[in-house]
Formats: structure tokens, sequence, C-alpha cells
């Protein structure tokens, strides 16, 4: 029997956005039963490269080969006929649909109508095969992440997908919720299904891969054929180009608390509940905010940043008791805050950057009187930030819409430190940016520990947290289960509290 | 292939130049209904010029008709901007009307009237536009719907007074009491119609440009327009800067009513606004919501109106031509607002 | 308050209940239709105007019913063709846009009324669609004189709901639209063009609009006036968030409504002399934004509706 030739082949794939390169000159093979790892930082042309292939953006050079034949793919039409499955990182149901509907999108109807009786055949059959299972009536709205994610494999299969990509999968898993998808996809592999399987976590990509593609700044910077012995160390390498330096944390001598929350909770909005969260950010000390995504991290932040306000506890800044639970009351008293999503909740891209860079303070006297503006002392200070940040820009009136990632994240960390925060609150500081930002980033953060601001960051990646933070408090359905400090921390130990399988420590 | 790519910046010109795209555009697209009527296109529209702006007194009817939609463009710039959905310019304005009117027919001394004329026109306007901004703010209703809807209620309330109480004994027709002739505004070039209220909204232009640029409820109004969520987040209140730009939008429609009563019909009829609230919408949008932009666009727009009926008379082209061109204008500057975010690029084809 | 309560069921009211709420059920389908699929169409007060325009010429002309219908339906199309190519394929705002159609239909209906059949002291009409008694249904007593013996545009209007909902509901077609109002990169990712699949919706949309204001101009009233419409797309827009995106309860917001717009003509016509007609013509307008009210805070609109989709964009 013949060694089977490559299930898919890119090769030497080009893809441009205006002045950045995403990609350039990326080739990339998978073999059918194989699970192919795609490494790289943020940024590093992991989505782009699957994105071209799954038909969404069309390259500006190079070509693709199924089983041995140039195909074009313009459309995930295309894709999906030649198939080409994709596992989205954020999700492509329709949640008031229902699984069965979301399902059959696309598929054409049996004389005119959908065929619901086909579908759940097909349903019956593919749960059968990987135990994937589901129920197809309800709506996906009912469905726990795990389960849409689920779907979402399931929705390639029913299209028989050849080839799956899953981009970030684990992202939105809690640990055991990942070995239950490991297990499913090894199953695939060996039913002879390819597998592309994007990460920047080392350890997934070592435990689950048969082989490697590591991206930087979009070009290959290398692969590892045997990632099971490849140490984590030369695979980081490979993703930096350098060894990573994480920045030199200093011991921390704490003062009083600047932050307190007792007792918060908030009854069920949107989805998310705190249950009796009570934890303490004393001046100079950094404290992590670990957890699966949606466990509460959210309702957290928006409690604290003062838009939601909490059932029953209270909550102190600087020793002020907060009563409003208005974003101007949580300001006045000294929280800065930097939020997980800059382009909803932080800017305003389609107006100038100075007026995004002065928005929380507008009404103080820096930058206006008796309901005036100051236009000049607006545009002083953001010539200022823009100069003492490094925030690449043509000047103050620049759309803010139209500076990059990192440059916006400097900008926003800018408007807040400006004022001496007595508090910081942070959320996913530098998700989507490269190495460089987020070392500034990092830097900062540590800066103002030294001065002593009380910080308090949430976010998912376990490794950022381990080096940032003083402390680690670990959320799980809206409860703080336990808080570790970082010098007694390990990924596994926080991963067995993110499940909520250890109780308080 | 060309494909649209975003843009970092606007080039200022753009702001002139695209409005008199759009024009242009709109003058040749609707040429073809000249056509279609038999008449001589570019007889038709040097009618429709000489008519409108081809002299003094021309001019001083085209401000007149001008001064309403110079409100109502500010009406609905201000609303826009803070992505209020103020359809109801209309009800608003009619609402002012009557409002005004009623203050007019009490005796009081001309000045005072005038003054308190306007300020219960825009009192009324304001009231109006608060409903749909509070419907949207307490009970999460589509403004849009709830300030289209207003508007009949509003006109079918105005028939009512007309047709009923208020009916004018002494004409017999559907309108209301003239208000007293020292209410009436004061005309600033004798021969022509030319009244106070012309002047009033050429001044209210800038005073709104300079409240929304200058000062920090125009920065809130802006913000909240932009990105409600960043606004919240940075310490907005949201509902408030809506209700206040509710109040303020309704009150410069208001005015426009207020304008018609004192200065052109001395009372309230059915028909006193020709549509002025929706070509407000036109104007706004010509003028890129930019305050100064709106008086040349309610001034254009106006010399379409009465261009159009001499237009009519000279060559039996329907006046209605200026109905439709006010809606192909406002589509076709919608289209030319497309640069403003994007330009076009040629591509290669795909490889 | 008892004597309101027999003219409900006299046949004669609920007949004009149905003749009211067919043209309202038409319009409000034809915008679910295109909010299902995320496109507002606020051209619809417009697009009914127009089509009620050209719908009565082709019928002046030729003297064929069923032709004036026909351009009065491939009229909503093109309209509908129009809004879509603004708010679709240019992404444009969907707000606006509406408001441009609804006067530039408005304007152009006007503009080719009065260019077709000048001005003339009394207005051209002409004979208009009649009453057709279904076999054995019609029978039934009180119902069937009201709902069986009526325009046949009335049949048409109660064999759209059901055919909607089926559409909606049971086809390949019918998801598509609803995947690409709730979450069109769901869509797209697979394979269902969204683009495509929102122009049919807000096409079919214009259609629907188009076969209301024919039965406005060729049925109800048998002539083309500048107030034919009146406010009734509005209206539909409005019943179109009553009815929750859904084509059963969009008919019977159509029917609640055309029942309150009934019982305001009989309370004109019932001698309440002294307060002035107008008075009850607001009632529906009013009715409508109080259910808009109690209705909105639990209303879901299509989670896409307003947003333009554009595939490469980062």
């Amino acid at each position: 029997m013949p060694t089977p030739g490559p299930l898919i082949e890119m090769r030497g794939i080009t893809k441009s956005f205006g002045a950045v390169k995403a990609n350039e000159a990326v080739d990339l093979s998978v073999a059918p039963g194989e699970i192919l790892g795609l490494l790289g930082e943020n940024g590093a042309g992991k989505t782009t490269l699957m994105n071209v292939l799954f038909g969404a953006y069309a390259p500006d050079a190079g070509e693709i080969l199924i089983q041995g034949q140039k195909v074009r793919i313009t459309s995930s039409a295309d894709a999906l006929a030649a198939g080409i499955g994709m596992v989205h990182q954020h999700f492509h149901l329709a949640p008031r649909l229902t699984v069965l509907e979301n399902l059959l999108i696309g598929i054409p109807g049996k004389s005119g109508r959908l065929d619901r009786a086909g579908g759940l055949a097909r349903l019956a059959e593919i749960s059968r095969q990987h135990g994937l299972t589901l129920d197809p009536d309800l709506p996906v709205s009912a469905l726990s992440v795990g389960e849409q994610q689920r779907l979402e494999i399931v929705k390639a299969l029913f299209r028989g997908a050849k080839l799956l990509i899953l981009d970030e999968p684990t992202a939105v898993l809690a640990p055991r919720e990942v070995d239950g998808l490991f297990s499913a996809l090894r199953s695939m592999a060996a039913q002879g299904l390819g597998i592309i399987f994007i990460s920047h976590k080392l350890n997934e990509v070592r435990a689950l891969t048969h082989r490697c593609t590591v991206l930087r700044l979009g070009r290959v910077a290398g692969r590892v054929d045997d990632p099971a012995n490849t140490t984590s160390a030369e695979m980081a390498q490979l993703m930096c180009g350098h060894e990573i330096v994480p920045p030199a944390r200093g011991p921390s001598t704490p003062g009083a608390a600047v932050l307190t929350l007792d007792g918060i909770s908030t009854s069920k909005h949107s989805g998310t509940v705190l249950r009796d969260v009570s934890l303490a950010v004393r001046a100079g000390e950094i404290l992590g905010i670990a957890g699966v995504s949606g466990n509460g991290q959210r309702a957290l932040a928006e409690v604290i940043s003062g838009v939601r306000a909490p059932d029953a506890g209270q909550m102190t800044i600087a020793g002020q008791k907060v009563s409003r639970f208005s974003p101007r009351e949580v300001q006045a008293l000294g929280l800065g805050r930097i939020p997980e999503d800059r382009m909803t909740t932080g800017l305003v891209t389609n107006l100038p950057l100075a007026d995004s860079m002065v928005l929380p303070r507008i009404g103080t006297a820096a930058f206006s009187a008796k309901g005036l503006l100051k236009p000049d002392a607006i545009r002083a200070f953001a010539e200022e930030q823009i100069k003492a940040y490094d925030i690449r820009c043509p000047g103050p009136m620049t759309r803010a819409g139209a500076l990059s990632g990192g440059n916006l994240q400097k900008a926003l960390l800018a408007r807040e430190l400006a004022f001496d925060p007595k508090v910081l609150i942070v959320s996913q500081p530098t998700r989507g940016l490269d190495i460089g930002a987020a070392r500034f980033i990092h830097e900062k953060f540590l800066d103002m520990r030294a001065k002593g601001c009380g910080i308090i960051v949430i976010g998912e990646d376990l490794e950022e947290l381990l080096v940032l933070c003083d402390r680690i408090a670990v959320m799980y359905e809206g409860r703080i289960v336990g808080t570790l400090d970082s010098a007694d921390a390990t990924i596994a130990r926080l991963g067995l509290l993110m499940t909520g399988a250890e109780g308080h420590s | 292939m060309f494909r649209l790519e975003v843009r970092t910046s606007t080039p200022a010109w753009f702001n002139l130049a695209l409005p008199l795209l759009a024009i242009v555009a709109t003058l040749v697209l609707c040429s073809g209904l000249i056509a279609l009527a038999g008449a001589g296109v570019l007889e038709s529209y040097g009618v429709m010029f000489t008519a409108s702006l081809g002299d003094s007194y021309a001019i001083t009817e085209t401000l007149v008709r001008a001064a309403p939609m110079i409100f109502t463009g500010l009406a609905v710039a201000v609303a826009f901007r803070a992505k209020f959905w103020n359809i109801g310019a209309e009800g608003q304005l009619l609402a002012g009307a009557v409002a005004s009117c009623f203050v007019g027919a009490i005796p009081m001394p001309g000045p005072l009237a005038m003054l308190l004329m306007a300020i219960a026109g825009a009192a009324a306007g304001a009231a109006v536009a608060l409903v749909p901004a509070t419907l949207r703010v307490k009970f999460k209703v589509d403004d849009v719907v709830s300030s289209l809807l207003l508007n009949s209620v509003i006109y079918y309330a105005l028939m009512a007074l007309i047709e009923g109480p208020w009916k004018d004994s002494f004409s017999g027709y559907p309108i209301s009491p003239p208000i007293e002739d020292s209410a009436n505004f004061p005309v600033l070039i004798e021969g022509t119609r030319l009244h106070l209220g012309v002047v009033v909204a050429l001044i209210a232009a800038p005073l709104i440009w300079f409240l929304i640029v200058r000062t920090t409820l125009g920065f809130r109004i802006r913000v909240t327009g932009e990105n409600p969520e960043a606004a919240r987040y940075g310490g907005i209140n949201v509902e408030r800067v809506l209700i206040s730009t509710a109040l303020l939008s309704g009150a410069l429609a208001g005015l426009a009513g207020v304008g018609e009563v004192g200065g052109v019909h001395f009372q309230v009829m059915s028909d006193i606004s020709p549509g002025y609230g929706y070509s407000g919408i036109v104007v706004a949008m010509l003028a890129r919501l930019n305050p100064f932009g709106v008086v040349p666009a309610a001034i254009f727009l106006a010399a379409v109106m009465t261009g159009a009926e001499a237009m009519s008379r000279a060559t039996g082209v329907p006046a209605f031509l200026s109905d439709v061109i006010q809606g192909t204008a406002l589509l076709a500057m919608l289209v030319a607002l497309l640069f403003t975010a994007y330009r076009v690029r040629r591509v290669g084809a795909a490889r | 308050m008892s004597a309101v309560f027999e003219q409900i069921f006299q046949v004669g009211f609920l007949a004009a209940i149905i003749r009211i709420a067919t043209p309202l059920a038409l319009a409000t389908l034809g915008e679910m239709f295109s909010e299902r699929a995320g496109v507002l169409n606020l051209g619809i007060e417009g697009i009914m105007l127009l089509c009620a325009m050209t719908g009565f010429t082709a019928t002046s002309l030729s003297g064929s019913l069923w032709l004036g219908v026909l351009t009065a339906v491939l009229t909503g199309m093109l309209m509908g063709a129009l809004h879509a190519l603004f708010t679709v394929a240019l992404g444009l705002s969907q707000h606006v846009c509406g408001i441009g159609v609804t006067l530039f239909s408005s304007g152009l209906a006007y503009f080719l009324y009065r260019l077709i059949f000048g001005q003339q002291s009394v207005p051209p009409s002409i004979k208009g669609f009649q009453t057709v008694p279904i076999p054995i249904l019609s029978d039934i007593p009180v119902l069937g004189p009201a709902v069986f013996n009526q325009f046949a545009l009335v049949y048409v209007a109660i064999i759209a709901i059901p055919l909607a909902a089926f559409v909606l509901y049971r086809t390949p077609w019918g998801l598509s639209v609803r995947m690409v109002g709730e979450n069109p990169r769901a869509a797209d990712s697979a394979g269902v063009s969204v683009i495509a699949t929102r122009f049919q919706a807000v096409i079919l949309g214009g259609a629907l609009m188009g076969l209301a204001g024919a039965f406005l101009s060729m049925a109800q009233f048998n002539a083309f006036t500048f107030g034919v419409v009146s406010g009734r797309g509005w209206v539909a827009i409005a019943l179109v968030v009553f009815g929750r995106w859904d084509p059963w309860r969009s008919a019977g917001a159509a029917l609640l409504f055309a029942f309150v717009d009934a019982l305001q003509l009989r309370m004109q016509a019932s001698g309440l002399g002294h307060i002035p007609y107008e008075a009850f013509l607001m009632l529906p307008f009013i009715f409508t934004i109080v259910a808009m009210a109690v209705m909105s805070r639990n209303a879901v609109a299509p989670s896409a509706l307003l947003k333009p989709f554009r595939r490469e964009e980062r």
C-alpha cells in the first residue's frame, strides 16, 4: 500500500492587510490521520493563514492543494466542498436557533423542505462514531461553552470534513473539558481525519500533536517533528525568536487595602452571576484573577468598574465606600480601568484619538470649565501622552480606529495612568499584542506597583498571570474558590481550582 | 476587480466635494424625469435656478423657505450625532407652530409676544421629542418607529384642533385664528417676506456648531453617538445625554414651526409644513451632520422647492420633481459618504 | 358600551376588520422577511405608495386588474432591490437609506401620477376588485360572509400567512434567512451567501409591500390619492415588533390593529359628533405606540438587525 500523500498542502501563502504582512511565503501540509500543531504568538499569522485556507481571505500569492489537486478556495462554500471544516475561536452559531437548525444551515433540503429526518440520522451517526452527543432540539443558547464547541465540531463533520481546523479551541475550556476534547480529536484522527490544532499553549501542543509548524511574524519560523519529545523552552524560542525573559518582579511591600469587595453578589443577568465574592487588593500589589472564561470574571469587572450595581455586598476604593456604583463615582474615588475590549468599551474609533484619551475625565477641571471644553488642554494632554508612551500615530486628531492594537492599548494605558489611579483594573491586558508591546505594558504595571498602585489583572493566560502577579485568585461559577501566593502557585494547581475540584485554600 | 479599503483619514476638501458630487449626481439622475415629461433638461434647470436664486427677491424667497429647514436640519443633525433617530421633526415642527400660534394670539407687546412664542414653540417641540426618547430609554422602543408614528398623531391632533374647537370662526376654513398683528415677525427688507426668523435661523447654526464642538454636552453627545458603551464606561450617563439631545433637537424643530407662524403664515393650517421635518433629514445628511453645512444644504433644498414650482408653471414638468430630487439627493449623499470611510482600490484578480 | 359590543359581532364590522387588516398583514409580512434577514426597511411607506400608484396606473391603462397587481409587485421588488443595494451591498445606514427610499418613492409616485393623469378636478378611478364569495365557506354564519366573501387579494393575504410561516420555518431558504439575521458569520462559514440571502429577503419583502399597496388603490379605494397609504407602512414596522418577528403573531398584530381601526371608524360614524373625527384617526397610532412600549422590553429583534455584513474585515 502506497503511503498516502498529504491531505492538504499550502505553498507560499502570502497575505497582507495594508502595510502589515500577516503571512509571508508560508508552507504547510497535513496528512490524513495527522494532528498538526500550528504554533505562534498572538499576531503571528495563524488565524490569517487558516482563514485563507477556509476561503475567508483571498491570499495575495501562493497555492493550495488538496490530495495533490490544485484548488481555488474563494469562499467558505468552496472550503466546505473541498472537505475543510473550521471551528473558529468565536463560535459561528446562532444562539436562538436550535442545534439541528445550526447543523442544517446551508444544507440543501428535500423537495424544498428542511431535511429534518436526514439531519437527525446524520447527527446520531456522528454522535455514535465519536462520542459527541447533543440534544438536537435545544436552542444553542441553552448549551454550555463546551457543548457549543462540540456542536461546531459536529457541524464540520456533518458536512463531511476531511480536514478539521480548530482555532485556539482550549481557550474557552476547563482543563477537564480539554481532556475530553483531546480524546475526541485523537479518535477522529485515528479514523483518517486530518486535524490542524492552533494554539500558543505549548504543553497542549506537546500532548496532542504529531508534528508542529511554528509561525513568527507571519513567516514559518521552524518545524517540530516530534513535539512530545521537544522541550517547551525550545518551542518557545522558535515562537519568540529569543528566550523569554519574564519582566523582573521585585518583592512587593504591600500597604493598606485600596480596593475591597465584601460579599458581592449579583443576580442572574446576561448569564454570569457573582456569588458572595470577597477580595482585597493592597497598595503596591498585583492580584490576578484566573478562571475559565465565563465564570463571572466579566461581571466582576463590571461591578468594580461601576457599570453594574451588585444586589448584595459592599465595595470600597481607597477606604471610601462605593454607594452608587456609577463609572463616574468609582473613577472619582481613584479607579483606573483597562478594558478587555478596547474597541467596544474603551475607545471611540470614529472620533479623534484625543477625544478617547480624555473621555473619562472630560468633566474635570483639567479639560473643561462651566460646560465648555478646553480644546487646547485636551490637545496638549494627548500630545504629551503620545510622546511619553511612544504611541505611533500622525497626531492627536487622528481617528482612533486607525491605530494598531498595541498603540491603542498604550493610549488606554496612558489615559488611565496619567491621573495616578489608586487602583487599576485590567482585563486580558496583552491579548492580541505582539511581544514588544506586551512587554512594555507589563513593565508599566510593575512601575505602577512600585508607586503603590493596587492592580487587579483578570486573565486567561496563566503563564502571564504567574509572572505578573503577587497573588492569584481563582474564579469558578461566580465564586472565588481559592487564592494562592504566586510563589506557591503552579499551572497544575490553578488548573485544578479552575475546575472547581479543590475547595478553599 | 475593485475593493473597498478602510481609510485612516479624510481630506478636508471632502466636506465640500461630497455634497457637491451628490447634488450633481442627483441632478443628472433626475434629468431623466424631465426628459420623460417632454421638457428640455437645461431649460428646466435654468428656470429652477433663475426662479430661486436669479435675483435678489428670488433669493429672499428661497431664504424664507430655507429657514424652517435650517432649524429641522439642525434638529436632525444634533439628534443623529447622538444616534437618537429623531424622524419626528415634522411633528415637533407642527407642535411648535400650534404652541406659538396660541401664544401669539394673546394680546401683548410685540417683542414679548415673539419671545414667548419662541419659548412656547421650542418647549412644545421638545415635549414631543421627549416621547420617543423616553420610550427608548425606559422601554427600549425603537425611536425611529415611535417618532414616525408620533408625526401622524400630532398631525391628526392639529387637524382636530383647526377643524374643531380652534377653527377660525371668521373665515370658516379649517385654519386657526391669526396671531396678533403686533406678534408678526418684523420684515427686514421692505417689499420682501424676509423676516426676523430667518436671521435667527442663520445665527442658530453657528451656535449649535459651538455647542457640539466646544461644550462638554456636545462632547458627550458625540461620544454617546459613536460608542455608547465606551461612553457609559467613561462615566457618561448615556440615558441623560439621549434625553438632553432629544430636548434640544425637538426645541430646534419646534422653532421651525415658530418661524412659519410668526414670519410666514401668521396662523396654523393643515399644510403649514410641506414636509420640512422630513427635508431636515436630507439637509442634515447633505451637511454631514455639520451645523455649518446645514445652512447651504437647506438653501439648496429651498431653491429646489421654489424653483420647481416656477419650472412647473413654465415647462409643465410636475413640481413634484422637487420631492424626487430630495429623495435622490439623500441616497446619493449616502453613497458619496462611502468615500469618507473607504477608498476604492483596484486590485488584481485573486490567483 | 353594550352597543359597541353588539357592533363587534356584526358581519359588516368583522368584514371591515378583515379588509383593514389585509394590506397591513401583507406589509407586515414583507417587513418581517426583510428584518428577519437583518435589514430594516423604512422604505416601506414610500414603496407601498409607489406600488399603489403603479398598480393603479397599469390597471387604469390596460383595464386588467391582475396586470395592475403584477405591476405593483414588480415595482415593490425593484424598490426592495434598491434598498438592498444600498444597505446590503454597500452596507449603508439602514435607517437613513430607508427614509431616503421612502422620500424617493413617494416623490416618484406623485411625480409620475401627475405626469400621467395631469391635474383633474375629479380624480380618476378604476373599477376595482369585487368581492368573490367562496362556495360553502361563505355560508358559515357570521364568519362566512365576513371572511369568505371578500376581495381576491384578501384570500391572497390569508394564504400568505401560513405560507410565510412555512417558508421561514420549514425550508432551507427560510433557515438561511433566519441565520443571516441572527449570525451572518455563521451563515457565511456554512457556505450560505449572506449578501444573496439578504437581497432575496428584502426583495420578497418588497413584493409583499407591493401587494399591500395594490390592495389599497385597487380594492379598498379604487383610486390613487396622495394619502392612500397615510402611515400604514410605519404602522407595519411597529406591528413587526409587536408580532415578535413571527408570521402568525405579525398577522395577529395586524388583526388587532385593524380591530382598533375599525372600531374608531364605527365610533366616528356613530354620532359622537362633538369629538372631531381626527381624534379617532389618532387612536390606532397611539395604540401602536403604547403596544410597542408594552412589548418592546421582551421583544427580541434578530441579533444582526441593522448590522451590515462585510466579509474581509479586521
